[in-house]
């Protein structure tokens, strides 16, 4: 088995954390691990290490060298591996990919399912089935139904044009 | 500025409030975590902007109608010792009592009610009520987040939900939790295993004080963890049937105690009975632990006449910084467990030995 971080030297050091009913499994080599700081297993925290290497645990490590600032508050992945948490609201959208992995590890979900602000509760409900008529216009072209994706891009019309210019991304 | 002190609920009065099943749900809480979209999280802000944050929001929390005549202030303006003892109420959390400039407090007169400014987020609004209530208090703090981001600009995206300083907080931004006293289960050997399924069903069980606390006086506060990718209805309604199988595993314990261990109980509850009535030195954790087992003689009927709001009361007036309040001459640890004993002797006084039938 190779290190998932250098994907050269085998992998010696096995790390599973299991959080709720979700598993994750990293694999690295000795040396990758101690860079990584884990030399001791019971102060360390998956989490870290999963945002480290972003959600697809593939980031190159050469490329890596370049830290990722937040343009708005100036919030870096050092930062955030020293006190766990982020720098502003728009830290979400500057860490993200690394947020996915860790995101999936620790909750039920990674999209939000519950209250939102009121101001934002119609664009979002059109959003919700902006996307649902994508899918299903796309389903339909694949199938050749070209009856129904007709009938689903007229929908689709005709809810762009009611849409909320105000749609927060 | 308002006198925290005459502010406060008494101990007395405070210990009076009921709720349902209050024998052992002590309390029921639920927290939203809140941001302005604008500004930096309070633990990257710089002092300046913590400062307008505070600015910003403390008026428009002390102004909703629920917050009507409410203690609103500055951190900076309260003493370390008022501050210990909004901890041991339970109003704020160690964190919070940590903060200075920057940051502050809004609690309401019913003390149903109580909004940290710039803790971990910017705000973190709390709904309380005695007993088990957890959905009165999801209903509550619903209403006033609703009322709230009128005048506020939350940060919230499509996607993730209300964003929070930590990513554990994401998404919903909600802690639904309460506090349990459960002696029976400690008793009959049956608590590490509740909180290990507990656990398992991704739900935290903690001690008195929150995180990283131990469980003083068999009380444990049983929490959500995850709040992202699930409704607060949901969570509500997660956490109200794991509370209601945990009440009935404590109701279970404490039946089957007195069926097949009688001498154990009666033992705990004696032996607590005749430190609290006679010590003459006693430390607040020692305290603790032995009231839990006064309060379940109480339950149990081995004190007739004695209202529980006696030990929930003395719960509160023998914490460190509720005992320095009463006495104007600063204490040391040891002067305080003198007096805590003396206390706690004369609160007993007329409470007779346990039956133990």
């Amino acid at each position: 088995m190779q290190c998932c971080v250098c994907k050269e030297k085998p992998a010696t050091v096995h790390l599973t954390q299991i959080v709720g009913e979700k598993m994750q499994k990293l694999d690295l080599c000795e040396e990758c691990a101690k860079a990584k700081g884990i030399n001791d297993p019971t102060s360390f925290a998956m989490a870290d290490l999963m945002l480290g290497l972003g959600a697809s645990q593939e980031l190159d490590p050469t490329s890596g060298a370049v830290e990722i600032k937040c343009s708005r508050c100036g919030f870096s992945q050092a930062d955030f591996k020293k006190s766990g948490r982020l720098g502003c609201p728009e830290c979400y959208h500057t860490f993200a990919e690394g947020l996915a992995g860790l995101l999936k590890t620790m909750h039920k979900g990674t999209r939000h399912t519950g209250k939102a602000p009121e101001a934002l509760r119609k664009s979002r409900e059109t959003g919700d089935r902006l996307k649902l008529l994508q899918k299903k216009l796309n389903k339909a072209i694949e199938t050749e139904d070209f009856e129904t994706a007709a009938k689903v891009r007229d929908e689709i019309k005709g809810m762009s044009g009611t849409t909320s210019s105000k749609a927060t991304k | 500025m308002k006198d925290l002190h005459q502010f406060l609920i008494s101990p007395s009065q405070a210990a009076q409030q009921h709720g349902p099943n209050d024998r052992i749900v002590m309390s029921s809480r639920v927290r939203l975590a809140r941001n302005l979209r604008e500004f930096s999280f309070p633990g990257w802000a710089k002092k300046p902007e913590r400062v307008k944050i505070l600015e910003t929001v403390l008026p428009a929390v002390s102004a909703l109608p629920e917050m009507a005549d409410s203690f609103a202030e500055a951190m900076d303006n309260l003493t370390a010792l008022d501050k210990q003892i909004l901890v041991e109420r339970h109003l704020i959390s160690r964190e919070h009592a940590a903060k200075n400039v920057g940051s502050g407090i809004v609690l309401n007169r019913e003390e149903s009610f109580c909004v940290m400014i710039n803790e971990e987020d910017h705000l973190r609004m709390q709904a309380l009520r005695p007993g088990f209530q957890i959905r009165e208090a999801w209903n509550a703090i619903d209403r006033l987040d609703s009322a709230l981001e009128k005048k506020l600009n939350f940060a919230f995206d499509n996607d993730l939900g209300y964003l929070t300083a930590c990513p554990t907080n994401l998404g919903t931004g909600i802690r639904v939790s309460a506090m349990l006293h459960l002696p029976g289960l400690v008793l009959a050997e049956q608590i590490n295993p509740i909180i290990q399924s507990v656990n398992k069903l991704g739900l935290a069980v903690r001690g008195l004080y929150g995180e990283g606390t131990e469980a003083l006086g068999n009380i444990f506060q049983v929490s959500n963890q995850m709040t992202l990718g699930e409704s607060e209805t949901a969570i509500v309604e997660r956490l109200e049937k794991v509370l209601a199988q945990i009440i009935e595993h404590e109701e279970n314990a404490r039946q089957m105690l007195l069926e097949k261990k009688k001498k154990v109980v009666f033992n705990h509850v004696g032996r607590a009975y005749g430190i609290l009535a006679n010590a003459h030195s006693i430390s607040s954790k020692e305290a603790m632990n032995q009231l839990s087992f006064l309060r379940l003689g109480i339950d149990l009927d081995s004190f007739p006449g004695t209202d529980r709001a006696l030990v929930d009361e003395l719960f509160l007036t023998t914490q460190p910084a509720h005992l320095q309040k009463q006495i104007s001459d600063k204490l040391t640890a040891e002067e305080r467990d003198l007096i805590r004993a003396d206390m706690v002797r004369e609160r007993l006084k007329d409470v007779s030995r346990p039956v133990t039938k």
